[in-house]
């Protein structure tokens, strides 16, 4: 129960998009059809659900403090979490491209789909978002952090595929020329935001 | 770091401040903004900016990132290895940030915890990625340390604006780094104390910032119609 619970706050009440605007960038580049929302959508689902309990492993055994005890009792003071940056990035860098390797060798038909999305979303920030947000948040177990990670995906996916629904609509209306394509899109995200603020203090 | 390496850089090329080099500095302002033109680093400048001393110090801290980066991946430009130069540039900014962050830390601890997060996310900033790929792998490190003024001064000024507008309509003060929050107000126009002012609320959650940012592109392409996009 509590990992649905964690689960749907993820994907409805801290949704990355529109409570944290992580990975906007690609949410605004990627999303002028469904089809590469989709796509991109699920690589960041594929990849936060992956990342997410590596770098928890890595925090709670290797940067917390104290965390190196598990290799000599010696280390219970050593707090190496000033390097959490560069070791998180790096997981999430080499994960994407150890990820596209498997990928394109065992599954070529989804590599095919992925495939041109895979590398962009080692700068997404909502990977190293949802690494930071689990460090800072101090799940209790790795099952905890791999549900918020698939969660935020899932929300991440919602938002794309919904603001690129809206944008092949929008084509076809009448909007002011200053506001066609990039300011258009911003409002409606805003827009959007507001009605997931209704979701604000669910609890399941 | 930076000063020094201008220092270092101006006097052997003379043509540091020509009219194209002026123009990397100047561009990014409004023809070449990143963050309404470009699109580039819109996470960071829409989550940080409920005050404006947040704002301020972020902006500060992608000026000096920007700066580093540009800098020292313009120098090794030529050695770098052209397959693994994401994670390279990765590396560089990932160790400048943890310099910001532990700065941060150690001068000013409230701010730095109500950045939360997003201090760590300036490493996949697409701002200071976009400008490394784009400019300091191809440019020699005069030219990319005034484009990356440049450009942090672009994303500092809708920073800088968008802040402003939020922190004085959502909670009627205006706040700057040293000096706390100050509210220019009197407290008897309030509802609470029988007046007729009720501060915003909306605009300080999230969804405005966007709202903000969407009127601040709509206004900017207002003016300069060769900005409008075809759909």
């Amino acid at each position: 129960m509590e990992y649905l619970s964690l689960f749907v706050k993820g994907i409805f009440v801290e949704n990355m998009i529109f409570a944290y605007f992580l990975g906007m960038c690609s949410y605004l580049a990627v999303s002028k059809t469904v089809k590469t929302a989709v796509g991109l959508g699920f690589a960041v689902i594929f990849v936060l659900g992956i990342t997410v309990p590596i770098n928890y492993l890595l925090e709670n055994f290797v940067l917390k403090e104290g965390a190196l005890t598990w290799l000599s009792p010696e280390y219970a003071t050593v707090d190496l979490s000033f390097l959490s940056f560069i070791m998180f990035i790096a997981v999430i860098a080499s994960m994407v491209q150890l990820v596209e390797m498997i990928v394109e060798k065992f599954a070529p038909a989804l590599y095919g789909a992925l495939g041109i999305f895979l590398p962009l979303i080692a700068v997404n920030c909502s990977i190293l978002g949802g690494a930071l947000f689990m460090q800072e948040r101090q799940y209790p177990s790795i099952g905890e952090a791999t549900v918020f990670g698939l969660g935020s995906g899932v929300g991440w996916l919602l938002a794309i595929v919904a603001i690129a629904a809206i944008r092949e609509k929008i084509r076809y209306s009448n909007i002011p020329d200053p506001l066609k394509g990039l300011g258009i899109t911003f409002i409606l995200t805003g827009l959007m935001g507001m009605a997931f603020m209704a979701f604000m203090g669910i609890e399941i | 770091m930076s000063t020094d390496t201008a220092t270092a850089v101006a006097p052997k090329k003379e043509s540091l401040f020509s009219k194209k080099n002026r123009r990397l500095l100047t561009d990014p302002l409004d023809d070449s903004n990143p963050i309404t033109v470009q699109v580039l680093g819109i996470c960071s400048a829409l989550a940080i900016t409920v005050q404006v001393q947040q704002a301020v110090i972020m902006s500060l801290a992608v000026l000096f990132v920007m700066i580093g980066g540009n800098v020292i991946i313009s120098l090794m430009r030529n050695i770098i290895p052209d397959r693994i130069r994401i994670i390279v540039q990765l590396v560089v900014i990932a160790s400048l940030v943890i310099i910001v962050d532990e700065v941060l830390k150690a001068y000013s601890p409230d701010i730095s915890e109500k950045l939360s997060v997003f201090v760590g996310l300036i490493i996949t900033n697409c701002i200071i990625m976009g400008r490394l790929e784009a400019f300091a792998l191809g440019n020699k490190p005069g030219p990319s340390m005034l484009d990356a003024i440049g450009n942090a001064m672009g994303y500092a000024w809708i920073l800088l604006a968008v802040a402003l507008v939020r922190e004085v309509f959502g909670s009627g003060a205006i706040s700057f780094p040293g000096m706390g929050q100050v509210k220019f107000l009197p407290e008897s126009w309030f509802m609470a104390n029988g007046g007729f002012y009720e501060n915003n609320n909306l605009m300080i959650l999230p969804p405005m910032a966007l709202v903000t940012v969407g009127v601040i592109i709509w206004i900017q392409r207002a003016r300069n119609r060769s900005l409008i996009e075809e759909n």
